[in-house]
C-alpha cells in the first residue's frame, strides 16, 4: 500500500520515516564530531559541507512528510495502548516535528548570517536572507546545538517506546512501521 | 606691559604643553583594532573588533608621559565570515561568552624619537593578563576642520594564542591598531 490506512503506515510514510531517521542520526553524529575537528584536519571543510547539504535535503523531506501526513489518514493507536502511552506518544511525535523544524531553521541562520548561500552538494544553492538579528551565527549556533541534543533525547524515548511495544507488550506498534 | 603680555603668552603655551586628554574617536569610527593570523603560512587572514572604546593622554613634548587604555568587546569580532567568527568566539579561542571584555592599559611609554613610541602595557584577553609591547608610530596631530583637535597613532604588536590560554593554539596573532583621539 502506498497510502496509510487506519491500521498501518503506507510505503511513503515508512520510507520517509526510516530515511529521515537514518539521515537525522547521521547528521547529529557528524555535527557533534565536526565541531571538534582541528583546522588542519582533512575533514574540516568537507564534513560541514556534507552536513549542510544533507540538512537541506532533510528539510525538503520534512516538508514533504508534513504535507503527506496532512493529506493522509493516520493509523489509530492500538486498543491495547493505555491512555498515558497515547498521550506520551502524541507529545513526543509533535515535539520531534517542532524540534526538526527548529534545527533546520537555526542551522540555516548560522550559515547564512553573513549573506553567504548554502551550497547543496555543489548541485544548487539556497540563498541567504542575510543577518536578521545581531550576533546571529552565535545565537543560532547555540540554539541549533541545544535543539539537536533535545531531539536525540526524544528519539531515544521514541525508540525505547517502540521496543517496549515490540518486546514487552508484544503488540504490532513497531511492525506497522516496518 | 609688553613683557607682561609676553609672559602671559608664554605661560599659556606652557600650560598647554601639559599632556592633553584624548578620547578615541570610535563614535566617528576613526579608529580600528585589527588582527592578522597567518593562514597556513600562505597568506594573512584579517579581522577586526567592531566595538571598543578608549582614551589616551599625549603631549608631543613629553611623549614618555603618555598613557593609553582601551577596552575591547570580544563578542564584536568580525572576519567577514559568520561561521568563522562563531568559531573564533567559541571556547576553542576567545570564549567570548565568558570573557566578553579585553583591555589594554599602558604601564610605560618610551620615546624612540621620530614619532616612534614603545608602549608597554598590560593586556587582558581570555581572562589572562600579560605584559605586551606595542610598537607605535605617531601619524599626526592638529586641528580638524570642525573646531576640534586630533592626534592619531598606529601600532603593532604580536601575541601568541598559547600565552593567553586559548584551547586551540595556531600560533601568533598580530594586532594592528589605528587610533585617532579627539582632544577633550
Amino acid at each position: 500500500m502506498v497510502k496509510n490506512s487506519h491500521d498501518s503506515y503506507g510505503y511513503v510514510s515508512k520510507s520517509l520515516h526510516w530515511l529521515m531517521a537514518l539521515m537525522v542520526v547521521a547528521l547529529f553524529s557528524v555535527g557533534a564530531y565536526m565541531v571538534t575537528l582541528d583546522y588542519y584536519s582533512p575533514w574540516y571543510k568537507t564534513l560541514p559541507f556534507y552536513h549542510k547539504s544533507t540538512g537541506v535535503v532533510v528539510a525538503a523531506l520534512l516538508l514533504l512528510r508534513v504535507l503527506w501526513r496532512l493529506a493522509n489518514l493516520q493509523p489509530q493507536p492500538l486498543p491495547t495502548h493505555t491512555r498515558w502511552e497515547k498521550a506520551l506518544a502524541r507529545v513526543a511525535h509533535a515535539l520531534i516535528y517542532v524540534l526538526l523544524c527548529g534545527i533546520v531553521v537555526s542551522g540555516y541562520l548560522i550559515s547564512t548570517a553573513d549573506g553567504r548561500a548554502i551550497s547543496v552538494f555543489d548541485w544548487f544553492s539556497i540563498p541567504a536572507a542575510g543577518e536578521l538579528f545581531l550576533d546571529q551565527a552565535r545565537i543560532a549556533g547555540a540554539i541549533h546545538e541545544y535543539l539537536a541534543y533535545g531531539l536525540m533525547t526524544l528519539v531515544g524515548v521514541h525508540a525505547l517506546g517502540a521496543l517496549k511495544h515490540h518486546f514487552i507488550d508484544k503488540d504490532k506498534t513497531l511492525k506497522r512501521m516496518l | 606691559m609688553k613683557y607682561f603680555g609676553l609672559a602671559l603668552v608664554l605661560s599659556i603655551s606652557m600650560a598647554s604643553s601639559f599632556a592633553a586628554d584624548y578620547v578615541i574617536d570610535t563614535k566617528g569610527a576613526h579608529a580600528s583594532i585589527n588582527f592578522r593570523v597567518s593562514h597556513l603560512g600562505y597568506s594573512w587572514l584579517l579581522g577586526r573588533f567592531n566595538t571598543f572604546d578608549g582614551k589616551f593622554s599625549y603631549d608631543a613634548a613629553k611623549p614618555e608621559e603618555s598613557v593609553i587604555m582601551v577596552n575591547i568587546d570580544t563578542t564584536s569580532l568580525d572576519s567577514n565570515h559568520a561561521e568563522r567568527d562563531k568559531h573564533l568566539m567559541s571556547d576553542d579561542f576567545l570564549h567570548a561568552d565568558k570573557f566578553p571584555k579585553a583591555t589594554f592599559k599602558s604601564t610605560q611609554v618610551t620615546d624612540k624619537g621620530d614619532g616612534k613610541l614603545m608602549v608597554t602595557g598590560d593586556f587582558t584577553l581570555h581572562g589572562v593578563t600579560k605584559s605586551i609591547v606595542i610598537e607605535a608610530q605617531k601619524v599626526g596631530e592638529g586641528e580638524d576642520p570642525w573646531g576640534g583637535y586630533r592626534a592619531g597613532f598606529s601600532g603593532t604588536t604580536k601575541i601568541n594564542m598559547g600565552d593567553f590560554g586559548f584551547k586551540k593554539n595556531y600560533g601568533d596573532v598580530w594586532l594592528d591598531l589605528h587610533v585617532e583621539g579627539v582632544r577633550q
